[in-house]
């Protein structure tokens, strides 16, 4: 089973850490706190599942480490260290978006696959325009080599007959060759951390089968640092070594992913996999939500976040009090019921 | 592609066909015809014609016969290039019309070029830079100039070019080149006449180009394949003139097919006020004497460029948009 967590978790080179990252929405309703104090670590040759329902800060996450955060939206606080502890180790967060050094990282060093295979490729242009361009942006090469090594990239996805493909349009390919083209270019300037942001959510089963195999052997091939964004625990389930649950823009709990399935540390994580459709229910059973909806992260609860929906609260604590934060590296979830000391209750 | 174009082409040819008839009713519409017009010239003049002299008019043009004869008589002539006969001038059609037409259609595509120079480049900046204070510089630029009549801008123009900058203003040519055969001095001195109604009937389209290309750059901005491209490590400006832009012209090309005829009717009244010797302003002549052939001849016209305006329109969307050059969607 692809489940099966190692080992020896977090031996691996640490290739990016998040600290205590804060983004802010601005506007004149006032300031929404899109992300509150986020912490991970993403590790070469592993995989984060990071997971939410909308609106919880998993894609505000992808594009503020990449540093593509919309105005009004800004980093308010806290670090992403590239290469921490290296010599060469570079907080994304004191550069200057636009700067070359940042350009750079794009792409060259974080490569982005998106959820709408359709819409995140342009129309207007080639599959060849576009990975060669990607190709060219990284790599100091003439014309013909780029177009060589956007026929490997095409092929390496597994995309037949790589050489017609590269004269075609996105409109032209199916769904899961438009997500392998995808796929190809977040590769095209060779980095080492992807972050695949829902990469399966618009595509059928089958597909998505295929293109999480493939996701799987590239990030094998290569040693790269996955941080797999999804809203379905079965992706989860299937590809991810560690987890992080995102609620309001933080994380609620972090853990391998045999512990999120087997022992779910925060109500939160509970309710999730409750409300995950089982194969071994009763016929008609009714499937079970998490009461409520996400609060508008304009009007935040005072207090544990999740409390308004929260069916373990044990009192004014949760409503008065925001629980510390999960420490990176370390299983943990930011509830007072796993605190030290309330380890009965829960 | 080949199908494509042959569709439009015959499209384009049937719609050349019904402007036709729409022309040929429309001439006709008024009460009376341009013997009654011509008479009740002559009795404001203080003289009169018999009614055996109008007769014979009548039956000279053919004025006698029924409706549809008259219109495949017309049509007949036109299609050998023979427009008839101006009433009111006297002279073939083509020749009343002559160099009218040419100086029309430079004056309109001069301000085509002048309305896309100014517009594409304001309405991108518009978009990417959006509530910053230059947006709202323009915004408020764009919406005068939308709000001021043409003529008016045209007069208040020719004021301050006349007064402050001895500008050649009115006409398109000084008084000793008016009669006078080409030459590159004439074309020179056309060069020089021509800035200003160019400005005059590119600035109402000019700022509603702005408008659009700022909303529809507004709207592809947000579009994913734009971070895709930023995510390459692409600066903005690349990521942007590259993509969103190209998409955003694609309503851009469309709107050329109503800025076509917009730029010649109205330029009626700016040609009137700026004593332009293009098609508006003889039109209009022709349209109060009823003078049949050439009124007809010249909305003739202004209806076949519409449709060629179309056709530049599909032919320019084929050539930005792969989608409807391969026929997929």
């Amino acid at each position: 089973m692809a489940s099966v967590t190692r080992q020896t978790p977090m031996v691996e080179r640490v290739a990016l850490a998040i600290r205590d990252l804060a983004v802010q929405f601005e506007s004149e309703q006032g300031v929404v706190r899109a992300l509150d104090g986020v912490s991970f670590d993403l590790h070469a040759g592993r995989t984060l599942g990071i997971v939410g329902e909308s609106g919880c800060g998993k894609s505000v996450t992808a594009r503020s480490i990449l540093r593509l955060v919309d105005r009004p939206g800004r980093i308010t606080a806290g670090r992403m260290l590239l290469d921490p502890g290296a010599e060469g180790e570079v907080d994304l967060a004191a550069l200057d978006p636009e700067s070359r050094r940042m350009r750079g990282v794009r792409g060259g060093r974080i490569g982005l696959i998106f959820q709408e295979p359709m819409t995140a490729l342009s129309v207007h242009y080639t599959i060849g325009n576009q990975i060669i361009e990607a190709v060219r942006q990284h790599a100091d090469c003439s014309a013909a080599e780029a177009r060589n090594r956007a026929v490997d990239l095409l092929r390496d996805v597994g995309i037949p007959r790589p050489e017609t493909r590269l004269r075609a349009y996105p409109f032209e390919l199916s769904g899961g060759l438009r997500q392998r083209v995808g796929i190809a270019m977040a590769l095209a300037g060779d980095p080492d951390i992807v972050i695949a942001d829902e990469p399966t959510t618009a595509l059928d089963v089958t597909t998505q089968a295929q293109i999480l195999d493939l996701l799987r052997r590239l990030q094998a091939e290569k040693q790269i640092a996955l941080m797999l964004i999804t809203h379905d625990m079965g992706v989860i389930a299937e590809m991810a070594d560690e987890v992080a649950v995102m609620y309001l823009g933080r994380i609620v709990e972090f853990a391998p992913v045999a512990d999120v399935f087997s022992a779910p540390r925060h109500p939160y994580a509970r309710a999730l996999l409750r409300a995950v459709p089982s194969i071994l229910a009763a016929p008609r059973q009714r499937l079970s939500t998490i009461g409520g909806a996400v609060p508008h992260p304009g009007s935040r609860p005072s207090g544990c976040p999740f409390h308004p929906r929260c069916a373990e609260i044990i009192g004014d604590i949760c409503r008065q009090q925001i629980p510390a934060p999960v420490e990176p590296g370390r299983a943990g979830a930011s509830c007072f019921l796993t605190e030290p000391g309330r380890e009965r209750a829960a | 592609m080949i199908a494509y174009l042959l569709r439009r082409l015959g499209l384009a040819l049937v719609t050349c066909v019904f402007i036709s008839i729409l022309t040929f009713v429309i001439i006709r519409l008024p009460p009376g015809d341009f013997v009654d017009a011509y008479i009740a010239n002559l009795a404001a003049s203080g003289s009169t014609i018999s009614v055996e002299q109008a007769a014979a008019m009548r039956q000279e043009y053919g004025l006698d016969r029924p409706a549809i004869v008259q219109y495949a008589l017309w049509m007949g002539r036109v299609l050998e290039g023979n427009f008839g006969v101006s009433m009111v001038w006297r002279r073939p059609v083509t020749e009343v019309i002559g160099d009218r037409l040419w100086l029309t259609m430079l004056v309109s595509v001069s301000a085509l070029f002048l309305t896309w120079i100014i517009a594409l480049p304001i309405g991108i900046y518009s978009a990417m830079r959006q509530y910053s204070f230059a947006d709202y510089i323009f915004t408020t630029l764009g919406f005068i100039g939308l709000a001021i009549p043409n003529f008016l801008l045209a007069l208040i123009l020719m004021y301050l070019g006349f007064r402050y900058l001895g500008l050649n203003v009115g006409g398109l040519f000084s008084a000793e080149y008016l009669q006078a055969p080409w030459s590159l001095a004439r074309v020179w001195d056309l060069m020089k006449h021509l800035p200003l109604p160019a400005a005059v009937l590119a600035l109402a389209g000019t700022a509603q180009l702005i408008r659009i290309m700022r909303a529809n750059l507004l709207d592809e901005l947000r579009k994913p394949y734009v971070v895709t491209a930023r995510a390459k490590g692409l600066t903005e400006r690349h990521a942007v003139l590259k993509y969103p832009v190209r998409a955003a012209l694609n309503p851009f090309a469309s709107s050329i097919a109503y800025l076509f005829p917009y730029l010649v009717s109205g330029s009626i009244i700016v040609s009137l006020v700026l004593g332009l010797p293009t098609v508006g302003p003889l039109l209009l002549q022709a349209l109060v004497a009823q003078d049949m052939f050439l009124a007809g001849a010249i909305v003739l016209l202004l209806g076949v460029m519409t449709v060629v305006g179309t056709l530049i329109s599909d032919i320019l969307l084929m050539w930005i948009d792969p989608r409807i050059r391969l026929g997929g969607r």
